[in-house]
C-alpha cells in the first residue's frame, strides 16, 4: 500500500525512510556485485591474448577515454543541479539539467561506440582473445547502463515537459540521480583499473 | 528557507549547486593527475603509481557517493546497505583473484 | 514557481478492477494470492522433478549393460540436469518464495509487501523463465550439463540444452533478484507499530537473511551465465580452454552464487520450524536471540565458504585449508540452531501433530545431512567423497529432509490459514510416515554407496561392483515417497473439497497472523496491530499465573478495534494490474530473439518497454 507515490510520501515507515529510495540503495548493494564479477573477470584475463595479437593497453588512447571519462564525471554534476532545481520547486531547471545530462550521456557513448570502433578495426574484438571478451563485456555492460539511464532522464524530462512530473515526484528525480552517480563511479573504477593501471 | 537558524549548520545539512560546482572541479583535477602521472615516465615505472592511480579513483568515489549521491546527509541506513555490497565485493573477488595468482606477478 | 495542476487525462487502458475469476489471477497484486500462484506452481514442478526422480532411480535400480540401459546416456543427463534444477530453483526457491509472499505482512503486521506490482511481476518471470529451460524438451534438447553447468562442457556442448540453461536460469535469477529488493525494504520498511527487529518472528529474521543472500549472490550468477551465454551464442572464450580461458572461473561464479543459495534453501525451512516448535510445545523458543544471530551468521559465513566446491580443481593447500576451515565454523551457528530447538521441545507439552511431526523430522534429518558436511570439510576426506554418492546423499538429507520436510512442515501449519480448511490428521500422518521411511531408504543407502565407489552422474551400473543391493533398496524408497505424496495430495483435496471449516487460531499459536480470520480478508488486518512484545499473540491470549504458567487472559485474543473500525472499510488497497505480466512476457521473447532470430528480441524490447511504460504511468486509482 505504501508503494504508490501520492501516499507514499505521508504514510509512515518503520525507518521513517522512504521506500523507494530504501529499494534503489538496496539495489545498487547488489550492482556492486555485479560489476565486481565483471572487472574481476577482466583482471583475471587482461594479458591473456594468443601469440602475436594486441593486447588491450597497447591500443589504448588514453587521452581520449580521459575526456570520455570527464564527461561523464560532469553529468554527476548536472544531474544533482538537476534534483537541487526540483527540490527548490524549478522544474524549469529540472528539465534543462536532466536534458544536459543525458546529452552528456549520449557524448560518452558515442565516444565508446568510436572508440570501440578503432579497436575492432585493429582486430581487437569480443571473440579475438580471452581479453578481448573480458573487455567488452564490462565495457557493453557499463555502457549498457549508461543507455538504459539516459532512457530514464529523457523519459524524466519528457514527463515534467507534459506536467506529469510534479513537485510531488521530487524522490523519482533523487532515485534516478542515484543509479546515474551509481554508473558514473563503476566507470571511475573502470577507468583507473582498466586503461590506467598497467 | 528563510529560517535565521545556525547558517553553518544549514549549509553543512545541505549542500547548494555552489557547492556542487566545486565538487565536480576537484573530481576533474584529480581526473587531471590521473592522466599527467600516466604520462610522467619516472612516476608511471615506479612501485608508487599503482597504489596512487587506486588513491585518487578511491577519492573520487567517496567524493562522488558521500556528496552527489548525498549520502553524508543521509541516513546510515543507505550507507550501510551499499557498502555491504561493496565490502563482500571487494572481499571475495580478491579471494578469487588470489586464487588465480593474480596479484603475483 | 506555483506548479499548476493539470488536469489528469483518462488513461487508457483503466487499471482492472476485478478480483474474482481467472482474470483476476493474472492482475493479481495481493501478496497471499501471489503466494499461492508460487506454491502452486512450485507443486507442480515438484511432481515433474519427482518424476525425473523416479525415473533415475528405475534405471540404477538394477545393474546393466550400456545397451540395456533403460535411458541412454544423453537422455540420462537431461533428467538429472533437469532433476536438480527443476528441484533447486523450481521447487524449493519458489516454495521458500511461497511462504515468504503469504506470511511476512501478516507476521510483521503490514498490509502487503512494499511494492506489489513488482511483487507480481517476480512471480510472472519466475513462471516464464521456468517453462523457458522446459521448453527445450520440445525445442531440441533441456539441459544436460548438470545443474551446476561446469564449463567448458556447458560452454561447448552440442544440442540447444545448455543455451536453454543459460538464458532460462538467468531469467529466474532476474525474478528472485527484484523479489528480494522488495522483501528487503517490506522487512525493514514496513514493520507495524512495536514491532522492533527483536520481536520479529525468527521466520521474518530468516526471509530478511535469505533475501540479502539473493541481492548479493545472484549478480554474481548473473555475471557467470553471461559469459557462458555469449561462449555459446557469439563464440567469446571466457571458458575455452584452447583460447586461454579457464572453466575454473566458471567455478568460482558459479559457486560465489551457489553457496548462498543453499542457504538460500534450507533458512526459510529453519525459519518454519523455529515457528511451528514453538506452538507444538507450548513454549517460547528457547534462545530467540542466539537462533537470529546464529541465521545471520550462517548467511555472512555462507559467502565464505564456496570454494569448498572446488576441493578437488588444485586451488592449493592454501586455499583448500582456508575453505576447510570456514566450512567447519559454519557447522557452529548451525549446531546452535539445533540445540535451540531442542530446548524449545524439552519439557514442553509436545502435541505430536502433523506440522509438528514434520518439523521434529526435520531436526533429525538436517542433522544427518549436516554430519555428512562436515564429514566433506576435511579435505583429504572430500577427495574421496567427491563425485560419489556420498554427496548426492548429504545434499538430498539437508535439501530434502531438511528443506521439503522443513516446507511441508509449514505447509501443514498454515494450511488451515491460507485454505480456511482443516486437512485429514490422519492422512497428515500417513503423509510423513511414509515420506521419512521412503526418504531415509532412498537415501540413507548411499552414504555407503558413495563410499563404496559409485560415482554420480552414470546412465548405468555395471555387475559385480558390489553396489546391486542398495540401489535397489533406494529405488524402492523413491516410490514409496511417490506414494506419501499422492497421500499428501488426496488430503489437500479432500481438505478443500471438504475439510472442516478452520476458525482463526485453531493451533492456539503465538504470532499476529492467528488473529485474523481464516483465509485473511484481502486487507489482512482491520486495523494495523500495535506489537508490544514478542510473540505478541501469546502475550494478549496468556498471562503467567503465580507459578509461571500460561494463563489465558480473558478475550485477551480479541481485537477490541475490530468493531470500532467497522471492519476494514475504508482501507485502500492497490488495484490489479496486467502490466506485470505484460511486461514480463517480453523477457522470455528476448531469450528466444536470442537463440533464434533478432526479430523476437525486437518484439521482447517493444514488449517490456511497454509493459514498464504502462506500469509507470498507469493511475493509482
Amino acid at each position: 500500500m505504501a508503494a504508490e507515490p501520492h501516499t507514499a510520501e505521508h504514510l509512515p515507515t518503520a525507518t521513517g525512510l522512504d521506500n523507494r529510495k530504501l529499494a534503489m540503495w538496496t539495489f545498487l548493494g547488489s550492482e556492486c556485485l555485479f560489476f565486481g564479477a565483471l572487472i574481476s573477470t577482466f583482471l583475471l584475463y587482461r594479458k591473456n591474448v594468443p601469440e602475436g595479437e594486441i593486447i588491450p593497453s597497447e591500443i589504448y588512447d588514453i587521452p581520449y577515454t580521459s575526456v570520455s571519462s570527464f564527461v561523464l564525471l560532469m553529468s554527476s554534476l548536472t544531474m544533482v543541479l538537476a534534483l537541487a532545481a526540483i527540490q527548490r520547486g524549478d522544474h524549469r531547471q529540472l528539465r534543462i539539467w536532466l536534458v544536459c545530462t543525458a546529452a552528456l550521456g549520449m557524448v560518452f557513448i558515442s565516444g565508446q561506440v568510436f572508440e570501440f570502433t578503432e579497436f575492432i578495426e585493429h582486430g581487437f574484438t569480443i571473440r579475438s582473445s580471452v581479453a578481448g571478451s573480458a573487455f567488452f563485456l564490462l565495457t557493453g555492460f557499463h555502457g549498457a547502463h549508461v543507455t538504459v539511464g539516459i532512457l530514464m532522464l529523457l523519459t524524466l524530462a519528457m514527463l515534467s515537459s507534459t506536467g506529469r512530473l510534479t513537485q510531488e515526484h521530487t524522490l523519482r528525480v533523487e532515485m534516478i540521480g542515484l543509479y546515474w552517480h551509481f554508473v558514473d563511479i563503476v566507470w571511475i573504477v573502470i577507468f583507473t583499473l582498466v586503461y590506467l593501471i598497467p | 528557507m528563510t529560517e535565521r537558524t545556525d547558517v553553518d549548520t544549514h549549509e553543512r545539512a545541505h549542500p547548494g549547486p555552489r557547492e556542487y560546482v566545486k565538487i565536480a572541479v576537484i573530481l576533474a583535477v584529480i581526473t587531471a593527475i590521473e592522466v599527467a602521472i600516466f604520462y610522467i615516465e619516472f612516476i608511471k615505472d615506479s612501485a608508487a603509481f599503482v597504489p596512487t592511480l587506486l588513491l585518487l579513483s578511491a577519492i573520487k568515489f567517496g567524493m562522488v557517493v558521500l556528496w552527489f549521491m548525498h549520502l553524508r546527509f543521509d541516513s546510515r541506513l543507505f550507507g550501510r546497505l551499499f557498502v555491504a555490497g561493496l565490502a563482500l565485493a571487494l572481499s571475495l573477488f580478491i579471494v578469487v583473484l588470489l586464487t588465480f595468482g593474480v596479484f603475483f606477478k | 514557481m506555483a506548479v499548476v495542476a493539470v488536469p489528469q487525462r483518462r488513461s487508457w487502458p483503466r487499471r482492472p478492477t476485478t478480483t474474482t475469476g481467472f482474470v483476476s489471477w493474472l492482475t493479481t497484486v495481493d501478496h497471499k494470492r501471489i503466494g499461492i500462484l508460487y506454491g502452486v506452481t512450485a507443486f507442480v514442478f515438484m511432481l515433474i522433478g519427482g518424476i525425473e526422480a523416479l525415473l533415475i532411480r528405475l534405471a540404477l535400480a538394477r545393474p546393466t549393460t550400456p545397451d540395456a540401459a533403460l535411458l541412454d546416456a544423453d537422455t540420462y543427463n537431461q533428467i538429472f540436469t533437469m532433476h536438480g534444477v527443476t528441484m533447486v530453483f523450481l521447487v524449493v526457491m519458489p516454495l521458500g518464495a511461497a511462504f515468504f509472499n503469504y506470511m511476512t505482512p501478516l507476521l510483521i503486521g503490514a498490509r502487503d509487501v512494499a511494492f506489489p506490482r513488482l511483487n507480481a511481476f517476480s512471480y510472472w518471470v519466475f513462471l516464464l523463465g521456468g517453462l523457458f529451460i522446459y521448453s527445450g524438451f520440445l525445442l531440441g534438447g533441456a539441459p544436460d550439463g548438470g545443474w551446476f553447468g561446469y564449463a567448458s562442457l556447458s560452454s561447448l556442448s552440442e544440442g540447444p540444452g545448455m543455451t536453454f540453461y543459460a538464458i532460462g536460469l538467468q531469467i529466474a535469477g532476474l525474478a528472485s533478484l527484484v523479489a528480494s529488493v522488495n522483501f528487503i525494504v517490506t522487512i525493514i520498511n514496513m514493520r507495524a507499530p512495536g514491532m522492533s527487529l527483536m520481536r520479529m518472528p525468527v521466520f521474518v529474521w530468516m526471509t530478511l537473511v535469505v533475501n540479502f543472500l539473493l541481492l548479493f549472490s545472484l549478480p554474481i550468477l548473473a555475471i557467470g551465465l553471461f559469459q557462458l551465454t555469449f561462449d555459446r551464442i557469439w563464440l567469446t572464450n571466457f571458458f575455452n580452454p584452447t583460447m586461454g580461458g579457464d572453466p575454473i572461473l566458471w567455478q568460482h561464479l558459479f559457486w560465489l552464487f551457489g553457496h548462498p543459495e543453499v542457504y538460500v534453501l534450507i533458512l526459510p525451512a529453519m525459519g518454519i520450524v523455529s515457528e511451528v516448535l514453538p506452538v507444538f510445545s507450548r513454549k517460547p523458543l528457547f534462545g530467540y536471540a542466539a537462533v537470529v544471530f546464529a541465521g545471520a551468521a550462517i548467511g555472512f559465513i555462507g559467502f565464505g565458504v564456496w570454494a569448498h566446491h572446488m576441493f578437488a580443481t588444485g586451488l592449493g593447500a592454501i586455499a583448500n585449508t582456508a575453505f576447510g576451515i570456514s566450512t567447519m565454523i559454519i557447522a557452529v551457528p548451525t549446531g546452535i540452531k539445533i540445540f535451540n530447538w531442542l530446548g524449545t521441545m524439552w519439557k514442553g507439552a509436545l502435541r505430536l501433530t502433523t506440522p509438528m511431526l514434520f518439523s521434529i523430522g526435520f531436526v533429525m534429518m538436517f542433522v544427518i545431512g549436516g554430519l555428512s558436511g562436515v564429514t566433506h570439510a576435511v579435505v583429504p576426506a572430500d577427495y574421496q567423497q567427491t563425485d560419489t554418492y556420498y554427496i548426492v546423499a548429504h545434499f538430498h538429507y539437508v535439501l530434502f529432509g531438511g528443506a521439503i520436510f522443513g516446507l511441508f512442515s509449514g505447509i501443514y501449519y498454515w494450511w488451515p490459514k491460507f485454505t480456511g480448511r482443516m486437512f485429514n490428521e490422519r492422512l497428515g500422518k500417513l503423509h510423513f510416515w511414509l515420506m521419512i521411511i521412503g526418504f531415509n531408504m532412498t537415501f540413507g543407502p548411499m552414504h555407503i554407496l558413495g563410499l563404496q565407489g559409485m560415482p554420480r552422474r552414470q546412465y548405468f551400473f555395471s555387475p559385480g561392483q558390489g553396489w546391486d543391493f542398495w540401489n535397489l533398496v533406494s529405488s524402492i524408497g523413491a516410490f514409496i515417497i511417490a506414494v506419501s505424496i499422492l497421500v499428501f495430495m488426496v488430503n489437500a483435496v479432500r481438505s478443500l473439497a471438504k475439510g472442516k471449516a478452520a476458525e482463526a487460531d485453531p493451533w492456539d499459536a503465538r504470532t499476529l497472523e492467528w488473529t485474523i480470520p481464516s483465509p485473511p480478508p484481502a486487507h489482512n488486518f482491520d486495523e494495523v496491530p500495535t506489537v508490544h512484545a514478542r510473540d505478541e499473540l501469546w502475550h494478549r491470549k496468556y498471562a503467567e499465573d503465580t507459578e509461571g504458567r500460561p494463563a489465558p487472559v480473558v478475550a485477551g485474543a480479541q481485537d477490541h478495534h475490530q468493531e470500532e473500525h467497522g471492519g476494514g472499510h475504508g482501507i485502500h488497497l492497490p488495484l490489479p494490474s496486467f502490466w506485470p505480466l505484460f511486461a514480463a512476457l517480453g523477457i522470455p521473447l528476448i531469450g528466444y530473439g536470442l537463440m533464434y532470430h533478432w526479430s523476437l528480441i525486437v518484439a521482447g524490447v517493444v514488449t517490456l518497454l511497454t509493459g514498464l511504460y504502462g506500469w509507470m504511468l498507469e493511475p493509482l486509482e
